[in-house]
């Protein structure tokens, strides 16, 4: 009777059964959310060990970068500060959250390399303690669009609500980002520094500081860029009064292209990562 | 009941950050035998070769061999940490391993909330975590010390935690590596009761150690590895007493592996 309640481990390199393995590895690693939110809670207590306001230098720096950019960009690009403020702390806030996050995803398999290592944990556990520490992370960021909504006087709506699904998106790109960048990046330890470049340059060309409408006719463009859809998603509702469908179709079809790719590099590499790190 | 199967067991490093063309034929020429490029033109090590065992209830195992005969590597094939290349691996049973005692220990947490934190590896619940704290915390007899950063912990205190943490568990395969030999003589005799126990507990052991009296005292059976394959494979006396005679081995020894 013993024999049937046997956890049994089975490995058979002529019949991988990837696939299967692979989805085994997401459930355990989800299941075992718990230790991922530990983790990412350590991280950042460590980061900020010894910090006398500890993670509300994030709050205070994104502060300071919104008043700063605020004030020069509504001059420069002629804006009226209480339509420019607002769409300016939205934009930042989800940019920096992007902009950390990426970094981190190419990491993220790589730092843990001791306890790859050493101990057969799920490797998306790994994954998800890099989305929770930047969730942690950007949510010393909500009093400051608290305040800056209540200051300029434009509270939106309860189509602000509409902000969540985008989110929710965000949040399961940046899991599907921490698998495929972790990955990759683990093998190839140039691909950081790529997307570091890229990461700069998306900066620019993603209407974080300036608005859409000043592309003119020129707006559509912008749907070639992926960062765009899914920045508007979360923007959108909070300050414009809500988004377009193209934009939610261009965020949903990116975010299954980016999830059909970790999948199918997760599906196929899962077990050869210990290898790489 | 419990087993470990292998059947044409087969391990394969790649070097991927071997790029240097140079390098890369300096080492295929010192050691061709275990070093070789595969079909995609990588620099691969055999860390474990075509090995076949198996493990059956109440078998306690020793891995002996010298450096980089793939002790280790076997170890965690067999926790599941580097899935087999080649061939086929069974193990039912539950795992518990002793293979690195500071893995996943956070040097800025105090020592117990890395026992709270090691319960989490282990996928524990909360009943769990607190019976895993009570249990480290009293063996470890730290103390006052439970509650600062092991950052600060000594090099000894930070063996008896973790020695602590390691084996409160009763797992039916225990997988183990030699750390545990160090610490201080009167932690010592409190560690080996516990090992004894913990030994005992199993049911099936593996150890890999260079200590022949380890294996002697603890072990019914030793399999002798070298540059990844098995040279023998039988009861402790037949496989030490060849080894102690200086048989000669059949392959070179390697010249680059991993541990």
């Amino acid at each position: 009777m013993q024999t049937l309640a046997l956890p049994t481990y089975h490995a058979d390199a002529s019949n991988p059964r990837r696939a299967a393995r692979a989805m085994a590895d997401l459930a355990a690693g989800l299941s075992s959310w718990r230790l991922a939110w530990a983790l990412a809670r350590l991280d950042l207590r460590n980061r900020y060990r010894g910090s006398v306001i500890g993670p509300f230098w994030v709050t205070l720096s994104t502060a300071i970068m919104v008043v700063g950019l605020g004030l020069l960009y509504s001059t420069l690009l002629k804006q009226d500060l209480t339509v420019f403020l607002p769409h300016l702390a939205v934009s930042l806030i989800v940019w920096n959250t992007i902009a950390n996050l990426v970094p981190e995803a190419t990491n993220c398999l790589v730092s843990a390399e001791g306890v790859i290592r050493q101990l057969p944990l799920p490797l998306t556990t790994h994954a998800l303690r890099c989305v929770f520490r930047n969730i942690f992370s950007a949510a010393h960021n909500l009093p400051l669009i608290v305040v800056v909504f209540l200051t300029i006087g434009r509270v939106p709506g309860v189509e602000g609500f509409l902000a969540i699904p985008g989110l929710l998106l965000l949040g399961l790109n940046a899991f599907a980002a921490c698998i495929f960048l972790g990955m990759i990046c683990a093998r190839f330890r140039d691909i950081g520094q790529i997307v570091t470049n890229i990461m700069q340059l998306a900066f620019f060309m993603t209407p974080v500081i300036w608005r859409v409408e000043l592309l003119g006719e020129n707006a559509w463009r912008l749907y070639f860029n992926p960062f765009y859809p899914l920045l508007e998603t979360i923007r959108g509702p909070l300050v414009d009064g809500g988004v377009s469908v193209g934009v939610w179709i261009a965020a949903l079809g990116y975010s299954a292209l980016l999830c059909g790719v970790a999948a199918a590099f997760f599906i196929r590499f899962r077990s050869r990562v210990a290898f790489w790190v | 009941m419990a087993s470990i199967v292998a059947d044409g067991l087969t391990i394969e490093f790649p070097l991927y950050h071997v790029a240097a063309r140079s390098l890369k034929k300096r080492l295929l020429a010192k050691a061709a035998l275990r070093v070789r490029t595969d079909e995609s033109n990588r620099v691969v090590v055999a860390a474990l070769r075509d090995l076949n065992f198996t493990i059956g209830r109440g078998e306690r195992v020793a891995l002996v061999g010298s450096n980089g005969a793939g002790k280790t590597t076997l170890l965690r094939t067999l926790a599941g940490i580097y899935e087999p290349v080649g061939g086929e691996l069974t193990v039912k049973g539950e795992i518990g391993s002793l293979i690195d005692p500071g893995a996943g220990m956070d040097p800025d947490s105090t020592g117990r909330e890395n026992i709270r934190l090691r319960g989490l590896y282990r996928g524990m619940d909360d009943a769990g975590i607190a019976a895993l704290e009570a249990d480290a915390a009293t063996f470890s007899g730290l103390g006052e010390f439970l509650d600062v950063p092991t950052r600060g912990y000594s090099a000894g205190m930070s063996i008896r935690l973790a020695f602590a943490m390691a084996t409160a568990m009763s797992p039916q395969i225990l997988l183990m590596d030699e750390w545990f030999m160090a610490g201080d003589a009167d932690f010592m005799g409190k560690a080996e009761e516990r090992l004894a126990s913990l030994v005992k507990g199993a049911d099936i052991m593996v150890i890999a150690t260079h200590d022949f009296g380890i294996v002697r005292r603890w072990c019914t059976r030793a399999i002798r590895l070298n540059a990844g394959r098995i040279v023998a494979d039988g009861p402790v006396e037949e496989v030490l007493g060849a080894m102690e005679a200086g048989t000669p081995l059949p392959a070179p020894e390697p010249a680059k592996a991993e541990g």
